[in-house]
């Protein structure tokens, strides 16, 4: 918000001050939480603000509960079974031993997905030899599958569930205290050192002026911030902008993961603990995975990458065709609806890594690069950083010593460059660089490297993604003429409507046949599954920085692909943000074809601190 | 005059509104699926209770705000996050279940017991509110028969507003039929108010009322008694929801009397 007038604040001061509720800061938080106090009551080390005291410990999520973030999560869990060696038994819900693992390549049964020339060739020997092939259902249940893509002895979660009963475990010893629905607006930083954070402003306008009720947000001092926020959280964007990233480090590679919980038919023969992985469809880049938990519910979902070129890339509809596929629609007919939500996940892993400490701040985390982009898993790694932090922050207080940079580079990023969080990060850090250059590439690239322990790869370094974008109409040549393209702009002008629904008709995708129940429409399935809410009083966090960029965008993709139809068409050109339909997934940051004037590196739409989003606790 | 109120509010979870409730027979009779899986909030009616308890005792120099408690302790733990930001209260828990099908008397009576045991009670200055209604608790009996167990005759229901003269008196306004209010005068404490909306708005997050709260909320939650219910008496003919029917449009640009007469429309079909 504009500060023209100076705004009086209020200032709480703790020791350590945690920004986001993730599974990092969980780990941090539980691991952080039982060395605090000592058995007899007394505190083990001291609190610097409230001497006599255990350390003050503060950690303060966006949302509106713990446990409202998305993830259908299969790990192999070992950071996390190091933290809770009961964790297989402790009665978290939908909690589930992982079975049987399969890895589908799924062919297109409608001709409607854009396939290279290899993949096409690829699907034709497929078919002329399907008799001798393991293929059902215009699947094809690959055979051998690397080591690497395995989650042996792992866990199926829900990560809301899993959430909930951690953050119960924390809270219930009392010595650190989570606090939901309270966003963190920005780091507030001091001659380069970070020295707290300020939450944000409520009662304000849109644009955040001050409106009824108008309360600055408060600022917390600590010793420590930890920041904890995942891939499109405004605290680590804020110090990547601020501090830059080391040399040779890029975060430019995203996905949107886009998920449902569903009540299985009752006659299901899925197991609890059964694991698919797809690809090939709906279309060649987009990967699929179907988890299912105990009592006939199953997690799934689709991942749409910012290296599929598509302007009109929505993950909800492309989810719906993925569901419908004749090999997975055979499991899900009849299937029931229950939650439903969307994620961005930071898919650059450890290209992506900013610095890790600094004076007064560590990173952990999904946004400090943690995720393992070959073995596609993202939150055991993150926990391992969290217990990692924990273990160095003990070792720092004990030792009376000070958070600066170099203390924590000796405790915090000496633990992690010495785990196996960083020995398989360093294996997978090019692992994905193939698909800058197709599908096909990606995925002999990543075997290589897997196969290799990193020491091979394919492909380059990754462009940024707004350069990757291309037109509508050079995207759908040969498929959709541009005098149709231009009819369909005209008529979704009018209708004031995203234009992919349109496209994807005219493309030769088949009409989504409803069914109320689990085939909704966008819009049912905000209400139905996401149950999203924002509160009054809050700007929008969604900003458009530019306008005139917007105004003579072509694309505008970040229409297409809002997770929540949250951003729609605007008179001017200008897109609209509906803060009440956004689930927070932050995919329009990098769904967005323009780039940033002042910083290339990003694009025109700011995705700031806010309040609300989705609420429900089964994703 | 200024009176000094101990302000007692009853408040338990509800589920949150946003999700959706689908009733199931338990072996201990009708239950919600996946209760315990479910994000609760305060129930609402008494969270109207709770602001108009802060609001009374910031008023009335040496009043104090206590919240009763009764719900599984999880899920007390996990909604007093949210809840400890908005007002200063001190926190009694009790563990117990929180999904409507208990006896609203059995409930009552845990309510008036966990009420009487608050250190210093004096009841010449008590205020008992809760919400005239619950959203897990539809009865609406249960706060009547938490003022009778207390020897509380003063009670009122559906309350809109509490003003407290300068006499001592207190000024109520309740709901009644058609839209009104009807306004009783009663000497002072002790009385019982079940609030229906109340005026105020909900607080916004504050974290230093937060930090003040938790110092009470984690010990009240660590020996929350353990309650639990036997239900005699108590059966259910039948639970179910009521039946839904959905079929959504986005509109943008129709005028309302466009949308009620489409509505109509569907509704006849």
């Amino acid at each position: 918000m504009s500060e023209t007038i100076p705004i009086e604040r209020l200032r709480m001061d703790a020791d350590i001050v945690c920004v986001g509720f993730g599974p990092a800061s969980a780990g941090f938080l539980a691991t952080l939480s039982k060395q605090l106090v000592n058995s007899d009551g007394t505190p083990a080390v001291e609190s610097v603000v409230m001497p006599g005291m255990p350390p003050q410990v503060l950690c303060y999520e966006r949302a509106d509960d713990i446990g409202f973030g998305v993830s259908g999560i299969v790990t192999r869990a070992q950071a996390l079974k190091a933290s809770f060696p009961e964790i297989k038994t402790a009665g978290i819900p939908m909690a589930a031993p992982v079975g049987e693992e399969k890895v589908l390549y799924l062919l297109d049964p409608h001709g409607a997905s854009r396939r290279s020339a290899t993949l096409r060739a690829a699907d034709a020997l497929i078919r002329l030899t399907k008799w001798a092939l393991p293929f059902e259902h215009h699947a094809l249940n690959l055979p051998w599958t690397p080591s690497f893509l395995h989650k042996h002895d792992g866990m199926i979660l829900s990560m809301g569930q899993f959430m909930q009963w951690v953050g119960a475990q924390v809270q219930g010893t009392g010595a650190v205290q989570i606090w939901p629905g309270t966003p963190v607006s920005e780091a507030l930083v001091e001659d380069r050192k970070v020295v707290g954070v300020r939450l944000l402003d409520q009662g304000v306008d849109k644009k955040g002026n001050p409106s009824d009720g108008f309360t600055p947000g408060m600022d917390i001092h600590a010793a420590l911030t930890v920041v904890a926020d995942g891939p499109v959280g405004p605290i680590g964007r804020q110090l990547d902008e601020q501090f830059g990233l080391p040399d040779g480090h890029r975060i430019r590679d995203w996905a949107i993961g886009m998920k449902f919980v569903v009540d299985l038919p009752e006659d299901t023969p899925l197991k609890a603990g059964t694991v698919l992985h797809t690809f090939g469809y709906p279309e060649p880049e987009i990967f699929g995975f179907l988890y299912v938990h105990p009592d006939r519910i199953a997690s799934l979902g689709i991942f749409v990458p910012s290296w599929f070129d598509s302007p009109a890339r929505t993950a909800y509809r492309y989810l719906q065709h993925w569901i419908l596929h004749p090999y997975l629609w055979r499991h899900l007919k009849g299937a029931r609806l229950r939650s439903w939500g969307a994620k961005t996940l930071g898919e650059s892993g450890k290209h992506g890594e900013p610095h890790l400490a600094g004076d007064g701040y560590a990173r952990i985390g999904e946004g400090s690069g943690s995720t393992n982009v070959l073995t596609g898993s993202g939150v055991d790694e993150a926990w391992a950083t969290g217990t990692q932090l924990a273990e160095a922050v003990v070792e720092l207080l004990k030792a009376g010593k000070p958070f600066t940079k170099q203390n924590l580079d000796e405790t915090y990023v000496q633990r992690r460059r010495a785990s196996w969080v960083e020995a398989e990060g360093r294996i997978a850090e090019k692992s994905r660089d193939g698909f800058q250059k197709g599908v096909v590439t990606g995925m002999v690239g990543m075997a290589l490297a897997g196969m290799t322990n990193g020491k091979l790869s394919l492909g380059s370094a990754p462009v940024q993604p707004w350069k990757r974008i291309p037109t509508v109409e050079d995207y759908f040549d040969g498929k959709i003429s541009r005098g149709e393209i231009a009819k369909i702009r005209d008529a979704c002008k009018t209708g004031n409507v995203p234009l992919h629904g349109a496209l994807m008709d005219k493309a030769g995708w088949p009409a989504i046949p409803f069914d109320g129940q689990l085939l909704v429409s966008h819009q049912d399935a905000l209400l139905m599954g996401g149950k999203v809410q924002a509160p009054h009083g809050c700007a929008d966090h969604v900003v458009f920085l530019h306008p005139e960029l917007c105004e003579k965008c072509g694309e505008r993709i970040c229409i297409e692909a809002c997770s929540g139809q949250a951003i729609y068409p605007g008179d001017a050109g200008v897109p609209n943000f509906d803060r009440e339909k956004c689930v927070h997934c932050g995919a329009c940051i990098w769904n967005c074809s323009q780039a940033n004037p002042e910083n290339p590196e990003r694009m025109n739409i700011a995705f700031r601190a806010g309040a609300g989003g989705l609420h429900s606790a089964e994703n | 005059m200024s009176t000094a109120y101990q302000i007692v509010v009853c408040g338990s979870i509800v589920p949150d509104p946003l999700q959706t409730l689908e009733p199931i027979a338990s072996p201990a009779g009708p239950a919600l699926k996946n209760e315990m899986m479910m994000p609760a909030i305060l129930d609402p009616w008494a969270g109207h209770a709770l602001f108009e308890a802060a609001n009374l005792a910031k008023n009335q120099p040496g009043s104090k705000v206590w919240l009763v408690s009764l719900g599984p302790k999880a899920k007390l733990q996990q909604v007093m996050m949210t809840v400890a930001q908005k007002v200063p209260f001190e926190l009694v828990a009790l563990d117990g279940p929180a999904n409507g099908f208990t006896n609203a008397a059995e409930t009552a009576a845990a309510l008036a017991e966990a009420i009487e045991a608050i250190p210093g009670l004096d009841k010449s200055r008590l205020l008992v509110f809760g919400g005239w209604e619950s959203a897990s608790r539809g009865a609406g009996a249960t706060m009547q028969i938490v003022g009778e167990r207390l020897g509380i005759t003063d009670q009122f229901q559906g309350v809109d507003s509490l003003t407290v003269s300068d006499d001592g008196s207190l000024e109520i306004l309740e709901r009644i039929e058609g839209g009104k209010h009807q306004v009783s005068k009663c000497a002072g404490a002790p009385a019982l108010l079940g609030w229906a909306t109340g005026n105020l708005p909900e607080p916004k997050n504050n974290p230093q009322v937060g930090m003040v709260n938790m110092r009470t909320v984690m010990p009240a939650l660590q020996k929350a008694r353990s309650v639990k219910f036997c239900g005699d008496g108590l059966s259910f003919a039948s639970v179910a929801l009521p039946k839904q029917m959905r079929e959504t449009q986005i509109v943008k640009d129709k005028s309302p009397d466009e949308i009620a007469t489409e509505i109509v429309e569907w509704i006849k079909k």
